[in-house]
């Protein structure tokens, strides 16, 4: 008998999982963490590829004796990117200040006060459903240039009124992801921190509230790419940002057709640059939370 | 008998020699579907109380009426005395008498096991933290679940979390304890240890009021049965006696399929 087998097992060695089609799926840690080392090499490669598309573009399209568009670039690297963080800090701020808006804007719409609840769920649809370029308008023209308080006038400048109007919809759409993370929450903690005598307040700090942060931060981190991208809008409005700074190089530069689309490969390589990261992290996050919940 | 104790009452009127929780003539509809339809029942101090009956019966809404979770349409409910179906009702004075504790077991998943005991007597009792630790170290020794207490809820089986649970509700010193079907999600290994914590608080003389699908748990701990149907108590009697020769046909029929 034990020589039937052995030979039998020699002939048709079993394999080491005898049905892997039953065994449970599993991902392998390398395709788990999501940037790896061979993902992030293979955008760094499509950033310098791209890089090198416009280079060469520009340079075949630029005459003797004339800077090359690299060139150009160069020069007035300092510049643009001073008006590139003037962007960040714009973003930043509308983000601060929207966040903060919005959670006390979400919060009041979940409220069990009826008025209040409606109110902020006027607020927040008004905001949501309307061009972010027609809130920045609206901000710029509805705000006055500066505001004068017990003899003390505040000026209010134009960057300022921009950062106002892009907070406007990061209130808005804040506000409805506090709502729907809160919303999202078993009822049964509710019932829990009820029956243990915490107030709706205190559960809502305490218990709801903390849980929902782990929640709230992806749909946050996505808003925030968002406005960093939408901010390139407040050139249209005289905010001297990145934008604008380019064309005045443009004009600086002889308004020369073939440097436009080099200088403005180079603002998007910018924001790529900038919100890209932002982005992987943001999905990293979400496998991570989704895989913990 | 000696002479009797002296009586006090609390600021209800009520008297220990009363009944603890007293349901009179209870009615509550969700919508059109009439859940409880008048049930009145009387648990004394030191009783357990096993409620038994079908699903859709009533025997959730029943005992979540008793610490106004749920608000009822009419009749009366007093918990020492305490008028629960009141629109003033000082709903923090009635929850630090009644515990809960719930079939999802409904632990914070973001704090360890001995922050969820410590939670509510600290943040809502106003306790001072060191003595509430002590007390919350003590609860989880006694729910057997030491060495858990730097443990997130995730980490711990079904038993043990509602183990906790039963730990977290008792750090608030309830009078009674409510409990909704707490083994009905359990693996059948880990029912058991829930029961034993439970049975150990009936010995020490807790007022306990179970829902429960355990016959034979409420056959042995428990001092009285309510047998409900389609919201109304339908038979009810000492354990004994309910098991042995139930009386009504709706019961017969309910014991002839569980047990």
């Amino acid at each position: 008998m034990t020589s039937h087998m052995s030979s039998l097992s020699a002939v048709n060695p079993a394999p080491a999982n005898p049905m892997p089609v039953l065994l449970p799926f599993q991902l392998g840690a390398r395709q788990r963490r999501f940037p790896t080392w061979r993902a992030t090499l293979l955008h760094g490669c499509g950033i310098v590829g791209l890089g090198l598309v416009i280079a060469g573009t520009a340079h075949a399209q630029s005459g003797p004796g004339q800077l090359s568009a690299i060139g150009v670039i160069i020069k007035w690297f300092p510049l643009l990117m001073s008006g590139f963080l003037f962007n960040v800090l714009i973003s930043l701020l509308s983000m601060a200040l929207g966040t903060v808006a919005g959670l006390g804007l979400g919060l009041g719409a979940i409220s069990h006060n009826t008025l209040l609840r409606q109110v902020a769920w006027g607020i927040t649809q008004f905001f949501r459903n309307a061009p972010w370029l027609v809130l920045l308008f609206f901000a710029m023209f509805m705000i006055p240039f500066q505001f004068t308080i017990f003899g003390t006038t505040i000026p209010f400048p134009d960057w300022v009124k921009a950062v106002i109007g892009f907070a406007l919809p990061v209130m808005a759409n804040m506000s409805e992801i506090v709502r729907g993370a809160v919303k999202s929450l078993p009822s049964g903690q509710w019932e829990a921190a009820e029956s243990l005598a915490f107030s709706r307040r205190q559960t809502m700090w305490m218990i709801i509230l903390p849980q929902c942060v782990k929640r709230m931060i992806p749909p946050w981190m996505n808003l925030y790419t968002l406005v960093a991208m939408a901010t390139v809008q407040a050139s249209i409005v005289g905010v001297t940002e990145m934008l604008t700074l380019i064309a005045q190089v443009h004009a600086a530069e002889g308004g020369r057709p073939d440097l436009l689309a080099p200088l403005y490969g180079f603002a998007m390589l910018c924001f790529f640059i900038y919100c890209y990261p932002i982005e992987l992290w943001t999905r990293r996050l979400e496998r991570r939370f989704h895989l913990h919940q | 008998m000696a002479a009797a104790a002296p009586v006090t009452q609390n600021e209800f009127g009520w008297t220990p020699d009363q009944p603890l929780i007293r349901l009179v003539d209870v009615h509550k509809s969700f919508g059109s579907l009439q859940v409880l339809r008048g049930v009145s029942l009387d648990v004394r101090k030191g009783e357990v109380i096993c409620i038994i009956g079908p699903s859709g019966s009533g025997k959730s809404t029943l005992i979540r009426c008793i610490n106004a979770l749920v608000p009822i349409d009419s009749g009366t409910i007093r918990v020492e005395g305490q008028e629960v179906n009141d629109p003033d009702l000082d709903k923090l004075a009635l929850r630090r008498k009644v515990g809960m504790v719930f079939q999802q077991y409904n632990l914070f998943p973001h704090r360890t096991a001995l922050q969820n005991v410590m939670m509510a007597p600290i943040n809502v009792l106003k306790q001072n933290r060191k003595e509430v630790e002590v007390r919350a170290r003590a609860l989880m020794a006694k729910v057997r679940l030491q060495g858990k207490e730097d443990a997130y809820p995730g980490q711990l089986s079904g038993g043990q979390q509602q183990r906790v649970a039963i730990a977290r509700s008792l750090a608030m010193r309830p009078d009674v304890m409510l409990f909704d079907e707490v083994t009905a999600a359990l693996d059948p290994e880990t029912v058991k240890e829930v029961l034993v914590t439970i049975r150990e608080l009936a010995e020490e003389g807790m007022t306990c009021i179970l829902v429960t699908h355990e016959m034979g748990f409420a056959r042995e701990v428990a001092d009285h049965v309510y047998f409900t149907d389609k919201g109304l108590i339908v038979e009810h009697g000492p354990p004994a006696e309910f098991f042995a020769n139930p009386k009504d046909e709706r019961t017969k029929a309910f014991l002839g399929q569980v047990l």
